[in-house]
C-alpha cells in the first residue's frame, strides 16, 4: 500500500517536472497561439515583432512567409534524442545555465568565442534561442550555423527555426525577416558513415557534456584525494567512510582486474585502469541523476571513441617484442593459416577500441533512450495533452517503468564501467606478457 | 510517419572529442600523482604491515610450540631423574639397613664371644677363690676339730696331712 502511494507520488512528480521541460506538442492544443519556436512554423511570427513574448498571438507579416509549415505532432523518438544529444546550454528543469560558445569557423576568420545567452535561448523553448549571433543560431541546444552569406553578421532577432523534411532528412531553416534561411551543423569526425562530415565550422564549445564532464572528475579528485590525505593522517589504522568506501573498489580493481590480467605489471597500470574505471563511472552515474541535466556524457561516441583510442595507444605503446611478433608473424603456424590470421591479427588491434567504444555508447544511450520513451508515455497516452485521464494513466506507467529502468540502469553504470576497464586490462595484459612456449 | 530527427550523439563532434582526451588526460596525471599513486602506496604498504604481522605471529607461535615441547621434554626427564633417585635412594636403604644389620649382629656376637670368655675368667677366678676360702675354712674346721681330739700325736699329725694332700682343688 505504502509503495503505491509512493509511486503515484512520483507519478506526480514526473509529470510534472516533464511538464515543465518539455512542452513538444501539448502547448499547442490547450493554449491557442502559443509561440513554439522549435517545432512551429504558423505561430513563430510572434518573434519578429513582438520580441520574446511566448503567449503573442497568430498573425502578423511572419505568416506569409514562414508560416505554412504545419508543425508535426509529439514525437518520443524525436524528443528521446533531444534530451540525450550533447547541448550547447545547461538545463536544469527550467533553468537554463549558459555555457560559453567556441567555434571555429575557417572562412570567417577563424575563432569565435561568446556566450550562449547572445541567442537568448532562455527566452526560448527547449533550447532554442531567437537571437541570432554572427550567422550563429541555437536550435533545442545545438549551435547551427546559417549559411547564406546575406544574413547579417551581428546579432540579430529572428522569428523562429523551421524544420523541414526533406528526403527523410529534416533540415532547420532560420525565419528571417520573411526568409527562410538554410543552415548547417557541425563537424563531425565520422566521415560521413554517420551522416556527419566535415561543414563549414567546428564547436569547441564548453558544452553540457564538457561541463558535466569537469564537474564529475571535479568531484571524483576531491573524493579521491581526501581519501589520500586519510591514509596519511590515519597511517596504520583500519580505513574508516569515503575512505572505506573507496578502497573496496580500488582493492577490487587492482585484486580482480589488474592483477589477474597483468600480473606483476599491475601495479603499473592501476592508476590508469582506475582512472579509466571511475571516469566512466562516474559518468555513468551524473547522467542517472534525475532533474539534474541528465547529460548523456557516455552515450555519446565522441567521448567513448577517446577513451578508446587512448586505451588503444596504452595497450600498443607498451606492446613488448611478444606481442608484436604474434600479431605479425602469428609464430607456431603454417605458411596457409598466417595469410588468413595475420589479417585479423591486425584488423583485431584496431576491431578491439572499436567494440570498446559502441558497448560503452550503444548502452548508455540506450538505457537513456529508453527512460525517456517510458516518460514520453505520458504525452503519447495523454494524446499530447488532450486527454487528462490518459496522462494520468500514462505517468503512472511512465514512472513504474522508469524506476525499474532506472535501477538497471544503475547496475548497468557499474557493469560498463567494469567491462571496459577489465576488457581494457586484458589487451594490457595480452600486450605486455611474457613468451611462454 | 516515425521520423528520428538527427542522431547526432552516433557522430564524434570534434570539440567534445578535444574536450574529452584534454579532460581525461589531465585527470588521470592528476590522479595518478594526488590520489592512485598515494593510495595504493599506502594499500601496499598497509597489506604488507599485515602480511609481516601474521608472519611474526605464526613465528611467535611456532616457538611457542616448540617451547612447549621442550618444556615437556624437561618435565619428563625431571620425572625420569626423580623415579630413578628414589628408586637408588631406596636401594641405598636396603642396603645400609641391611649392612647395619650386619654389623649389629657381628658386634653382638663379638660382645657375646667376650662377654663368655669373661663369664669364664671370672667363674675360674671365682672357684680359685672358692676353693682357697674352702680350703681355708675346711683347715679352720680341721684345726678346731683337731685340737680337740688331737692333742699333739704324731699319728693324729700324719692323718692331717695326708688328708691336707688329698685336697684338691676342683
Amino acid at each position: 500500500m505504502r509503495h503505491l502511494v509512493l509511486s503515484l507520488v512520483f507519478s506526480c512528480f514526473a509529470l510534472v517536472a516533464f511538464a515543465q521541460h518539455d512542452h513538444s506538442g501539448h502547448d499547442h492544443s490547450d493554449h491557442a497561439g502559443h509561440n513554439h519556436a522549435d517545432h512551429a512554423g504558423h505561430d513563430h511570427a510572434a518573434h519578429a515583432d513582438g520580441g520574446h513574448d511566448d503567449h503573442h498571438g497568430h498573425g502578423g507579416h511572419g505568416e506569409k512567409a514562414c508560416g505554412h509549415y504545419t508543425h508535426h505532432e509529439f514525437n518520443a523518438g524525436d524528443n528521446a534524442i533531444h534530451h540525450i544529444s550533447d547541448a550547447n546550454v545547461y538545463s536544469i528543469g527550467p533553468f537554463n545555465i549558459p555555457l560559453p560558445v567556441i567555434l571555429y569557423v575557417p572562412n570567417e576568420g577563424g575563432f569565435k568565442m561568446f556566450s550562449s545567452t547572445q541567442f537568448d535561448h532562455a527566452s526560448g523553448h527547449h533550447g532554442t534561442g531567437v537571437r541570432a549571433h554572427e550567422r550563429f543560431v541555437i536550435d533545442g541546444g545545438q549551435v547551427k550555423h546559417v549559411t547564406d552569406s546575406s544574413f547579417p553578421n551581428e546579432n540579430v532577432a529572428i522569428s523562429g527555426i523551421v524544420h523541414i523534411k526533406k528526403d527523410g532528412k529534416e533540415e532547420a531553416f532560420v525565419c528571417y525577416n520573411e526568409k527562410l534561411y538554410p543552415t548547417e551543423v557541425k563537424s563531425t569526425a565520422d566521415a560521413g558513415i554517420f551522416g556527419g562530415g566535415i561543414t563549414g565550422y567546428y564547436d569547441f564549445s564548453l558544452t553540457k557534456n564538457v561541463v558535466s564532464m569537469f564537474i564529475v572528475c571535479l568531484i571524483l579528485f576531491l573524493l579521491f584525494t581526501s581519501a589520500a590525505k586519510a591514509y596519511k593522517t590515519r597511517e596504520g589504522k583500519a580505513p574508516t567512510g569515503l575512505q572505506n568506501l573507496l578502497e573496496v573498489m580500488v582493492t577490487f580493481i587492482r585484486d580482480e582486474v589488474a592483477v589477474p590480467f597483468l600480473g606483476h605489471n599491475a601495479s603499473k597500470f592501476l592508476p590508469f585502469l582506475l582512472t579509466l574505471f571511475f571516469f566512466i563511472l562516474g559518468l555513468n552515474l551524473w547522467g542517472q541523476v534525475p532533474f539534474f541535466g541528465g547529460s548523456n556524457v557516455t552515450g555519446n561516441i565522441g567521448v567513448t571513441a577517446v577513451l578508446a583510442i587512448i586505451t588503444f595507444f596504452a595497450v600498443n605503446f607498451n606492446g613488448n617484442k611478444h606481442y608484436w611478433e604474434h600479431l605479425f608473424a602469428a609464430p607456431g603456424t603454417p605458411w596457409f593459416v598466417k595469410i588468413i590470421l595475420v589479417p585479423v591479427e591486425i584488423m583485431g588491434m584496431f576491431i578491439k577500441p572499436i567494440t570498446l567504444m559502441l558497448r560503452l555508447f550503444a548502452n548508455i544511450t540506450a538505457g537513456h533512450m529508453v527512460i525517456l520513451i517510458f516518460v514520453s508515455f505520458v504525452f503519447i497516452f495523454g494524446n499530447s495533452g488532450e486527454s487528462v485521464p490518459g496522462a494520468a494513466g500514462g505517468a503512472v506507467a511512465a514512472t513504474l517503468l522508469s524506476l525499474f529502468m532506472m535501477s538497471i540502469e544503475l547496475i548497468v553504470a557499474f557493469v560498463q564501467a567494469f567491462v571496459f576497464t577489465i576488457l581494457t586490462a586484458s589487451y594490457l595484459g595480452q600486450a605486455t606478457e611474457e613468451a611462454h612456449h | 510517419m516515425f521520423f528520428i530527427a538527427d542522431f547526432n550523439v552516433i557522430k564524434p563532434d570534434f570539440g567534445l572529442l578535444f574536450w574529452t582526451s584534454v579532460i581525461f588526460l589531465i585527470f588521470f596525471f592528476l590522479m595518478r600523482k594526488f590520489a592512485f599513486g598515494p593510495i595504493g602506496d599506502a594499500l601496499e604498504k598497509r597489506e604488507g604491515s599485515i602480511r609481516d604481522a601474521l608472519d611474526e605471529a605464526k613465528a611467535a607461535r611456532n616457538e611457542m610450540e616448540q617451547m612447549n615441547s621442550e618444556n615437556e621434554r624437561l618435565l619428563a626427564e625431571a620425572r625420569e631423574e626423580r623415579s630413578l633417585m628414589l628408586k637408588e635412594a631406596k636401594e641405598t636403604r636396603e642396603r645400609l639397613v641391611s649392612e647395619a644389620k650386619e654389623d649389629a649382629k657381628k658386634e653382638a656376637n663379638k660382645i657375646m664371644d667376650s662377654a663368655k670368655q669373661e663369664i669364664e675368667a671370672q667363674k675360674q677366678s671365682a672357684m680359685l677363690e672358692l676353693k682357697n676360702q674352702v680350703g681355708t675354712m675346711a683347715i679352720e674346721i680341721a684345726e678346731k676339730v683337731v685340737r680337740q681330739t688331737l692333742k699333739g700325736d704324731s699319728a693324729s699329725e700324719s692323718l692331717v696331712n695326708g688328708l691336707v694332700k688329698d685336697i684338691k682343688l676342683n
